[in-house]
């Protein structure tokens, strides 16, 4: 059985218990128990004809009700300090006309909700939207199962007064997907293929031009994922990765989402990165890379989010550009404690030939490094000019 | 089993021999040694004697309660603190003596001129759950 199908039904199988009744908090844990089930008993193919509940390969999705209905009730039942469901049932209003919105849609609204914490809202989103389990989860990020348990069930008391019907904010959902595909370590499941997964899905639920650009961004930035490190782990930065290994099917994908999002004229942040990204994916080596238009869709982006990073990433651009003096004047304007700062200005230190301030710089930048693999490689452009000098 | 903590200092450790900044080393010597730690905690998965391995940034800060309805006063960081610690490996072996032998090994890890470090490693045993049976008459 494919599980990738399986976990897409996920988030409909939740809508459809929510709607007979059940509030989500128990949907959504007995929809996980189905799945959990159906992992355990489909791997062998069919099932026996003489099953109760009908062959899941034909019917996958009736399959997952069916057993997720039949966890609910026993559930619900076995929680005899709680209301009995014959007054849950009563209660809650009978299941009209289909609804206007799309359960799917709706469940993402509800796990990126702006009363959760990004962790929070990740968590929710992998498990009732993407059917991830709590175990594969917590070892997506390194925590143990029982503190990712109580992640999510804190997260889904806090969304537990949350209508369903309500519409939601597609920019908060846009953000738990780019943490998704941005963070996270790699356990058994690939984080990235799974936010490409869950956007694409959003893409098909709304018609939204920045869900356009955030697949498109995500589209670009995965083809290039295998060139990005050596065969020994460290980073290869982006002007000395083998285009020839960069994925064009992924890259032509992402260009065209975009180029239809752009048509609209409605931009938005992850339309502008993604232009980026589609500016480098365009160039069939480092040296023809079009700075000058990089440049402009920076100043697009600083104007959407005036954020000091971008800022910092326009300096390098800037550098590209109209060289590295230029480079190192916009970076004279900005936050010397911003991120990365110190490592951009030890790169455009030595594009101008000053290598011993630039020697300098890298080993500092290593130092604030945010993760082993930019200090591991900091640490070595620091080596490399230092060995440079001793010659 | 018993689980020990292995610490690697940046500060506060006796100097190793091989004493050269990673940043003096060529980037083939920074390689092979990222690679001998690498090798090193998989070859301990594969024993079954690995449970974690972190590194911690340099700069931290310093932080104490100051009182109800006050936030948090930090501090920091200090640039004459004595002892700073790099990262460390959690292993989980039969006795004190692999833990020793495993430390031992992993100071070998190579350095400027491919020659091994001899970086001191300081090995540090968890106080542990307490036994169900002790031999302890008075208990």
């Amino acid at each position: 059985m494919n599980e990738a199908l399986l976990r897409s039904l996920t988030p409909s199988v939740i809508g459809i218990l929510v709607r007979r009744g059940a509030d989500f908090a128990a949907a959504e844990d007995a929809v996980q128990d189905a799945l959990v089930e159906a992992v355990r008993v489909w791997p062998a193919g069919p099932s026996p004809s003489s099953s109760s509940r009908g062959d899941p390969m034909r019917d996958p999705k009736g399959w997952l009700v069916t057993v997720a209905w039949r966890r609910f009730l026993d559930a619900t039942r076995a929680d005899t300090a709680r209301r009995r469901r014959e007054d849950l049932v009563d209660e809650e209003p009978a299941p009209g006309p289909a609804p206007a919105v799309d359960d799917t849609l709706q469940l993402y609204f509800l796990c990126a909700h702006p009363s959760l914490t990004p962790s929070s809202a990740v968590a929710l989103t992998l498990r009732a939207v993407g059917g991830l389990t709590t175990r594969q989860i917590a070892q997506a990020y390194l925590v143990p199962e029982a503190t990712m348990a109580q992640r999510i069930s804190r997260a889904k008391r806090t969304v537990s007064g949350v209508r369903f019907d309500q519409p939601g904010d597609v920019a908060t959902v846009l953000r738990v997907l780019y943490l998704v595909f941005n963070e996270g370590y790699s356990g058994d499941v690939d984080l990235a293929a799974e936010a490409i997964r869950l956007t694409r899905q959003l893409a098909a639920a709304i018609d939204h031009p920045e869900v356009a650009g955030l697949l498109a961004l995500m589209l670009l930035h995965h083809a290039r994922r295998a060139t990005r490190t050596a065969p020994d782990g460290s980073l290869v930065p982006l002007a000395e990765q083998d285009r020839g290994r960069w994925d064009t099917e992924s890259i032509a994908e992402g260009v065209e989402i975009l180029q239809a999002a752009l048509a609209r004229d409605r931009l938005g942040e992850f339309q502008a990165q993604a232009a980026i990204a589609a500016l480098h994916a365009d160039a069939p080596t480092a040296e023809e890379t079009d700075w000058v238009q990089i440049v402009e869709w920076y100043d697009e982006l600083a104007r959407l989010t005036d954020s000091p990073v971008v800022r910092l990433n326009r300096a390098v651009a800037v550098g590209e550009a109209d060289g590295p003096r230029a480079g190192l004047a916009a970076l004279a304007a900005l936050n010397d404690s911003l991120p990365r700062h110190t490592a951009v200005a030890a790169y455009l230190h030595e594009r101008d030939g000053d290598l011993a301030t630039a020697a300098r710089l890298y080993a500092e930048a290593a130092r604030k490094a945010p993760n082993l693999a930019e200090r591991d490689y900091l640490t070595r452009q620091a080596a490399r000019l230092n060995a440079r000098g001793r010659r | 089993m018993a689980k020990y903590l292995l610490l690697k200092h940046y500060r506060g450790a006796p100097a190793p021999v091989n004493d050269v900044p990673m940043d003096r080393w060529t980037p083939e010597e920074i390689s092979a040694h990222v690679q001998y730690m690498r090798d090193f905690a998989a070859r301990l998965e594969g024993t079954g004697e690995f449970v974690d391995g972190q590194a911690l940034a340099p700069e931290g800060t310093f932080v104490r309660y100051d009182g109800e309805g006050r936030p948090p006063v930090t501090d920091g960081p200090f640039a004459e603190t004595k002892d700073l610690i790099a990262g460390w490996m959690v292993i989980d072996v039969d006795s004190y003596e692999r833990a020793v032998e495993l430390a031992g090994e992993l100071s070998a890890a190579p350095g400027a001129g491919g020659e091994p470090i001899h970086e001191w490693l300081e090995v540090r045993p968890f106080l542990a759950a307490a036994p169900t049976i002790t031999d302890c008459p008075h208990r």
